[in-house]
């Protein structure tokens, strides 16, 4: 019996998406790869398509679907084996924030454009300094006139180089308590003050444009402040429950990928003696204890999200789920990547890119370390 | 018992490090893995200051030490950088067939050159779809008259395209033996020898891949190495030496991971503390010390007894498997502790992990060592 109630909408969305997928992401991934960017034409046709933002009312330009849309669109976009067109960060983490907090105006004039995919969002909180500690943050927006003037940089923004609206968390150097000086702000692409820094170079995720963001004197509309001053960091922990679900989803989802593809390959090679590599005992046992771990996986997220859909408060849950199915994502990599013996050494080998991507999974996000310290603190340890 | 180094080898250490630091620009790599373009400057002059073939016999422009201190030098240039270190060890990868295994003439003829950083040896061992199991080779190798007569077609050869020579594992049963090898030095420019790229990599990026394919190319006879059908023997010698010197290369692409890391924690800030003052970063560390630790010694052990006649292929199997592990895992950590900078390629760890996971795949995965260390230690049933 299936935990996800999926309805047949459910899956003829799904079939849509897959077969969108296979006609104008997978033939383009390697050159996306080469190129350390998606174009921004794509995140249209995805848009236009109907699978970015597919929770967002129809009001505002959305279908209006269900938190297992959302779930939909991670797995099949994991399933690609290529991060760069991350609809997952924009639809399921960075959007929601405008939805829950905006201002009637600004959910009228951003959501639209999020949906079809005019605008693609970032949101801007790490800073060279502040990374897992959020508190730490240096950037700062202070009051003047009818204008909020942001100085400060942000560094491995997703998404830095296409944003077209980009959320930056910033203090108010005036209040001295730095749990209540933090607001958010919506920057828009061609703000004089906003500059995109060097596009950072990474191990994995190359068709996925990180940058540094700069901000020199950018003086944004007072009215571009979302949600109640003061409340950044709050709101921050009220979207963070969903951003490590969506992770979890997303590390779970490659995990099974990855395994699939291994399985596949270990049934269809043959040593120098003919035998299939499947046939072998070390590579059964290998293969069961993967799919055993997946099962387990999948069972613990399937319940999270039927949780997280009904609006429980699962904060201890999703932390573990997001280290737990990132670290099950990193070790099956590990194990896949053995399994193709010299083969996986090159990059013909499509566990190699999984292998280099999976890599970030335990890092972004809040490490997997803040995971347990979270899950320690509201375990009241 | 003695554990510590003598002079000499305390010397080499030092002069191999003082090298890196020298001439191993991280920008430079950094460019250079991003074309896997090998720096031959580099090479000349690591050839030229003798750390090239430390192992190789005197008489042959060498140093005439031993695989220890082969090891040292592996252990040094991987610690400093991983990538070019690696590559730099493997210019003379297979030359020890030669060193261990053929007469002076073929001696005389190439290991100078490849000690002087002139030539870039390697080993074409492996076939599409045959893994290390060497025992159904297409790759034959014929005699007629004055020559031998090579057809076939390698894949997985390490500097395959920019190789001076390869040493060409053949079949040349039945004459000589059913299912017998043999080992035959084939020049890059051989009329019939033709290399391709195999495209990128993941790991060990300054020694691309090549398919060798060999067609009608005739050698002459002196150019086999040791005797005709003994390839299996000689090719297991030489893999048992690899295997130990991968493992020397694994212990420095840990321990220059583990370096970066302890800089990284001791320096950097979160929640009001040095990374280094949280118990679990302190606890990472140990683990990371202790596995390179382990592996050190396990290795130091098995070249020592290579060295002393009496090579055993389960310690270098058991030195691969470990260090190469250990490799893979302090890097990971490595990663991890440096976080999202970690990820990037400004902070290098990242390209220790890759290179980490090539020296454990390459020349036998876990898999094929501890089928090796299982065979001899359990022995023939009965």
């Amino acid at each position: 019996m299936d935990i996800l109630k999926y309805t047949d909408e459910h899956r003829q969305f799904r079939e849509r998406l897959r077969s969108f997928l296979a006609d104008e992401v997978t033939p383009n991934v390697e050159q996306w790869e080469k190129d350390h960017i998606v174009p921004k034409e794509m995140w249209r046709r995805t848009g236009q398509a109907g699978f970015l933002c597919t929770w967002v009312p129809p009001e505002y330009g959305g279908m209006g679907g269900d938190f297992l849309y959302s779930v939909i669109v991670t797995e099949e976009m994991a399933r690609t084996n290529h991060t760069g067109l991350a609809a997952m960060l924009h639809s399921d983490v960075v959007v929601p924030y405008i939805a829950a907090f905006g201002s009637e105006a600004q959910k009228k004039k951003y959501l639209p454009g999020c949906v079809s995919g005019d605008i693609i969002t970032a949101v801007a909180m790490t800073e060279p300094d502040a990374g897992s500690d959020l508190a730490g943050m240096q950037s700062t927006a202070e009051p003047d006139g009818d204008a909020f003037v942001i100085n400060g940089s942000k560094t491995f923004i997703s998404n830095g180089i296409n944003a077209d609206l980009v959320i930056v968390a910033a203090k108010n150097p005036a209040e001295k308590n730095p749990y209540q000086a933090m607001s958010l702000y919506l920057v828009e692409d061609g703000t004089s003050g906003f500059n995109r820094g060097r596009q950072l170079e990474k191990m994995g995720f190359h068709s996925q444009d990180t940058a540094e963001l700069f901000f020199t004197n950018c003086r944004i509309p007072k009215e571009n402040i979302l949600g109640t001053p003061g409340m950044g960091f709050m709101m921050l922990m009220e979207k963070l429950q969903q951003e490590r679900l969506m992770c979890a989803i997303g590390g779970q989802a490659a995990a099974e990928l990855m395994l699939e593809m291994t399985t596949d390959y270990c049934r269809k090679t043959t040593d120098a003696s003919g035998k299939p590599i499947s046939k072998y005992q070390a590579t059964q046992f290998a293969l069961v204890e993967m799919a055993a771990d997946i099962k387990v996986g999948r069972a613990f997220l399937d319940k999270l999200i039927v949780e997280h859909a009904a609006g429980e408060s699962i904060v201890v849950e999703t932390s573990m789920a997001k280290y737990w199915t990132t670290d099950l994502a990193n070790r099956v990599a590990d194990r896949c990547l053995k399994l193709h013996g010299d083969y996986g050494l090159t990059e013909k080998c499509p566990l190699a890119r999984a292998m280099r991507d999976v890599r970030v999974m335990s890092i972004f996000a809040g490490t997997n370390e803040i995971m347990k310290g979270i899950a320690a603190k509201f375990m009241g340890l | 018992m003695d554990f510590s180094l003598t002079k000499s080898q305390k010397e080499i250490v030092k002069a191999a490090w003082a090298f890196a630091k020298g001439e191993f620009d991280k920008e430079r790599i950094l460019e250079l893995s991003r074309k896997q373009e090998f720096p031959k400057d580099i090479l000349q002059k690591a050839g030229d200051l003798g750390f090239i073939g430390i192992h190789f016999p005197e008489s042959c422009d060498g140093g005439g030490m031993g695989l220890f201190e082969n090891i040292l030098v592996a252990e040094t240039f991987c610690r400093k950088d991983s990538t070019l270190g690696s590559a730099l060890m493997f210019t003379g990868y297979s030359a020890e067939c030669l060193v261990r295994s053929a007469d002076d003439e073929l001696k005389n003829k190439y290991l100078p050159r490849v000690a002087g950083g002139e030539l870039i040896f390697t080993g074409a061992f492996q076939e599409p779809g045959s893994g290390y199991d060497f025992s159904r080779l297409q790759t034959s190798a014929v005699q007629s008259n004055d020559d031998w007569i090579i057809n076939g077609a390698k894949s997985f050869v390490p500097f395959g395209h920019s190789a001076g020579a390869y040493v060409v594992l053949c079949a040349t049963g039945p004459e000589y033996g059913d299912g017998s090898t043999s080992l035959i030095l084939v020049e890059a420019d051989r009329k019939g020898v033709h290399a391709s790229d195999a495209g990128e990599k993941l790991g060990g990026r300054l020694m691309p891949f090549a398919d060798v394919t060999f067609e009608n190319v005739a050698v002459p006879h002196g150019n086999l190495i040791n005797k005709p059908g003994n390839g299996a023997t000689v090719l297991q010698a030489f893999m048992c030496e690899n295997r130990i010197q991968i493992a020397g290369m694994a212990i420095g692409t840990a321990q220059g991971a583990f370096d970066r890391a302890i800089d990284y924690v001791k320096q950097r800030e979160q929640f009001g503390r040095k990374l280094a003052q949280f118990q679990v970063t302190r606890h990472k560390l140990a683990d990371m010390a202790a596995k390179i630790e382990a592996s050190r010694y396990l290795t130091y052990y098995a070249a020592w007894s290579f060295d002393n006649g009496k090579p055993e292929f389960r310690l270098a199997s058991m030195a691969k498997l470990t260090a190469t592990r250990a490799a893979v895992e302090v890097c990971d950590e490595a990663i991890q502790l440096l976080g999202g900078y970690g990820y990037t390629t400004e902070y290098e760890v990242e390209h220790f992990f890759r290179d980490a996971r090539e020296a454990e795949i390459f020349q036998g995965g876990p898999s094929v060592q501890k089928d090796i260390i299982a065979d001899e230690i359990i022995g023939r049933l009965k």
